[in-house]
């Protein structure tokens, strides 16, 4: 596998019908976790639809984003190597456990079973393949969508304020997780919060919006 | 790219036929048809038509059926929901609602004509107890000259889909929340959701009350079942000339055809007019202050009335199936004195042909909407395209009667040398099919959490794997229910089948209206049920096959 790239946000504007909302001009590098804060309505989500490649036509966006030497706001979302975390866990209701985490393997991976019993075992999740992801608790759904973002191999992470609706015991349970799984990978991560916790637990540099 | 073109070429498939067979009726009305020798623009065919005894009649028979039907569909479905509360019956009427909607026009026309003819179920069942009588009284009762039981058959099938449409709609307007507040101001609950949810519902199901109008004031199955025969109804007079030996009628007939869309025309005229009355009349007893005016009145007419309807409906249902396997059947016996399966054993094997013509148009109709609609939805979610304002040229073929274009349709088929068969049956079919699959599809497709699809783009999954494998699976429900409507709308087409098949594609629906007038009733019961019997399959597999495919998937279930 190539060296992890650097994510670079350089000079990115997103205005309004003509109003600025955000500016942000950084680079992320692997394995650190930058996180941007501020209020609902500062942009943030925005920023992050914006890099994923979901921004609704109304914004409108300047600058360019780069990871190694591709220029990825030119791409379509599918081909920017970006995995997602969501507020929600978002695992398919119609396939297994199983059929969630092999969604996300790239078609030509060798030892697609081994990988997918490594990554439950990982997660404490060992013989879960079978099971339908309702079945599962808010915890496991979380730690099945974790690994299913791992597994699509992605090359830098978005997280959407993903431990805001776990409740509270497992919400610094799954921070850990998450935040050592990142650094591991060594993968550039940009996370959206307006909870100072995270922003400790994530321990990187931190942008305040609004 | 093709997805771009989808919207484009589901209208233009819609909206051509609709344009070149209206073009192919107004011509011939001003003279103006080369086959026939035509060519010159005279009002000839007008004044023949003028001239037709009893036109008057038929015209007012059209516009008042139409305007009546509607009105009493509409404030039995408004009545209803003012007064549901959520009770058993009224979750178990509306349950009802969809496999109601679901049995063709003509089905329930020979019901209901089998329920209240002089020697129908009613009579039988209160004879001679009641009345005395020990033969059937001598009344004209279906076919009666003022309509009213045409009317009654399309009020039992305009009040499932007027409440359908309105089930779909209220959701978005959160009607609990408008009635707790109403509520909390010391109205009553059925006087508060007709001041508060009512206004703002009525707006959104305007199109298909529309649809409902132009349906009924130029309807022809049901009218050749049911409506007056001296004069019939105007569709029903239209039909006969074009079918006249005698080729000059069709230059009169055409004439008729226009007169018809300005029939149509004219009620959806005045409905508007009314409309706008009753916004005028409507604003002070909105905010009058009264609350609880009329308040018992509206609970016990708004479920006893559709209760009725749906009882009626359900008898005659089961007055089909009586009749379809009596014996000998003496006059007042409430039931027949022997059973058979005679009737069932007799028609079947010369009902092979009708069930696969009717099966195979229906299933392409359907299968080739679906891929149109769909694909049309799919451009629009993946492009963020806001609702469209191009978008009511697809209910189009839904306001524009049936006889209005239709015949243009097969002349105009005709002149560039396609002669009737089945392909063009299926076209036809799918200019009424389609409209149907959107409007049933559309809101369930655009309310999907877009997340979904992010989630599996994130993923690397590309635009089409995601839709072949999240979009697709997670609306599998929504898209089989909208399939197994569109199945039923093309299992009851009556005149596209007819005219554009030229008589030489039987279905089950000609066939059984074809006996309208031979008037076997055991025969004519076997065939309205084998009619109903169809969308009937095609919806219980769409509630099943979900079922079977997400058994082991809970919050599928949920969604479905």
């Amino acid at each position: 596998m190539t060296p992890n790239p650097t994510l670079l946000i350089q000079q990115v504007q997103i205005t309004l019908h003509g109003e600025t909302l955000l500016a942000i001009d950084r680079a992320i590098a692997p394995g650190e976790v930058l996180t941007v804060m501020g209020p609902s309505g500062s942009g943030k989500s925005t920023l992050l639809a914006y890099l994923a490649g979901f921004m609704s036509p109304v914004f409108k966006a300047q600058g360019q984003v780069f990871l190694a030497n591709t220029r990825l706001d030119t791409l379509p979302a599918e081909k920017r190597g970006l995995g997602l975390l969501f507020q929600d866990p978002l695992l398919f209701p119609h396939l297994s456990v199983g059929g969630n985490l092999r969604f996300g393997i790239p078609q030509r991976t060798a030892n697609k079973q081994a990988q997918l019993a490594q990554a439950l075992h990982q997660v404490g999740l060992s013989g879960y393949e079978d099971r339908d992801p309702a079945t599962l608790s808010g915890g496991q759904q979380a730690r099945v969508a974790l690994m299913r973002l791992l597994l699509s191999q992605p090359r830098a992470v978005l997280l959407d304020e993903p431990f805001s609706k776990l409740d509270t015991a497992l919400r610094q349970e799954m921070r850990t997780l998450v935040f050592n799984q990142l650094r591991d990978a060594g993968l550039p991560a940009l996370l959206v919060t307006h909870d100072h916790a995270d922003t400790k637990a994530a321990g990187g540099p931190v942008i305040e919006l609004g | 790219m093709l997805l771009r073109l989808a919207p484009w070429i589901l209208i233009s498939v819609l909206v051509v036929p609709l344009a070149a067979g209206l073009l192919m009726v107004i011509l011939p009305a001003f003279g103006y048809l080369p086959v026939l020798g035509g060519e010159t623009f005279h009002f000839d065919a007008w004044q023949a038509l003028w001239q037709r005894p009893g036109l008057y009649r038929s015209i007012l028979l059209s516009y008042a059926s139409g305007l009546i039907t509607t009105l009493v569909a509409l404030a039995i479905v408004a009545l209803f929901l003012a007064a549901s509360r959520g009770t058993w019956l009224d979750r178990g009427i509306r349950r009802l609602v969809s496999p109601l909607l679901a049995i063709p026009h003509a089905a329930v026309a020979f019901g209901l004509a089998f329920l209240i003819a002089p020697s129908g179920l009613f009579v039988r069942w209160v004879s001679p107890g009641l009345t005395g009588w020990e033969r059937p009284p001598d009344a004209l009762i279906v076919n009666d000259p003022l309509g009213l039981s045409l009317m009654a058959g399309l009020v039992l099938k305009e009040v499932p889909f007027l409440l359908l449409m309105c089930l779909a709609a209220l959701p978005q307007l959160d009607p609990e929340r408008r009635v707790t507040l109403a509520r909390s101001l010391g109205y009553s609950a059925n006087i508060a959701w007709l001041k508060s949810v009512f206004p703002v519902l009525y707006p959104l199901i305007r199109l298909p009350v529309y649809a409902v109008i132009a349906y009924a004031t130029s309807v022809v199955d049901m009218a050749m079942i049911l409506g007056p025969t001296l004069p019939p109804t105007l569709s029903v007079s239209i039909l006969g000339w074009f079918n006249d030996p005698d080729l000059d009628h069709r230059y009169m007939a055409s004439a008729g055809a226009v007169l018809q869309l300005g029939v149509t025309l004219a009620a959806l005229l005045t409905w508007w007019l009314g409309e706008q009355c009753v916004k005028r009349v409507s604003q002070g007893w909105l905010i009058n202050g009264a609350r609880n005016t009329g308040s018992m009145a509206i609970a016990v007419g708004g479920r006893l009335l559709l209760t009725t309807t749906t009882l009626l409906a359900i008898s005659a249902i089961g007055g089909l199936v009586i009749f379809s396997v009596a014996g000998f059947w003496r006059f007042p016996d409430a039931l027949p004195g022997t059973f058979t399966l005679d009737h069932w054993q007799r028609i079947l094997p010369s009902v092979t042909t009708p069930l696969l013509n009717t099966l195979s148009v229906g299933l392409a109709a359907t299968l080739s909407a679906a891929v149109m609609v769909v694909a049309t939805l799919e451009n629009a979610v993946r492009h963020h395209l806001p609702v469209s304002r191009s978008q009511w040229l697809l209910y189009l073929p839904l306001i524009v009667p049936q006889v209005a274009f239709l015949f243009g349709l097969v002349v105009a088929a005709e002149s560039i040398n396609v002669r009737p068969q089945m392909a063009l049956v299926i076209a036809a079919h799918l200019l009424f099919v389609a409209p149907y699959l959107y409007l049933s599809l559309s809101e369930a497709y655009r309310r999907l959490d877009p997340r979904w699809m992010q989630a599996a783009h994130s993923l690397g999954a590309s635009p089409w794997r995601a839709f072949w494998q999240v979009r697709l699976p997670l609306l599998l429900a929504p898209l089989l229910t909208a399939c197994a409507v569109s199945l039923a709308v093309s299992i009851g087409q009556y005149l596209p089948t007819l005219l554009l098949g030229g008589g030489r594609v039987p279905t089950i629906t000609t066939e059984a209206v074809a006996m309208a007038s031979g008037g076997n009733r055991r025969l004519i019961a076997v065939l309205a049920l084998l009619q109903a019997l169809l969308p009937f399959i095609g919806f219980s597999l769409a509630l099943l096959i979900p079922r079977l495919a997400w058994a082991k998937r809970r919050q599928m279930r949920g969604v479905a």
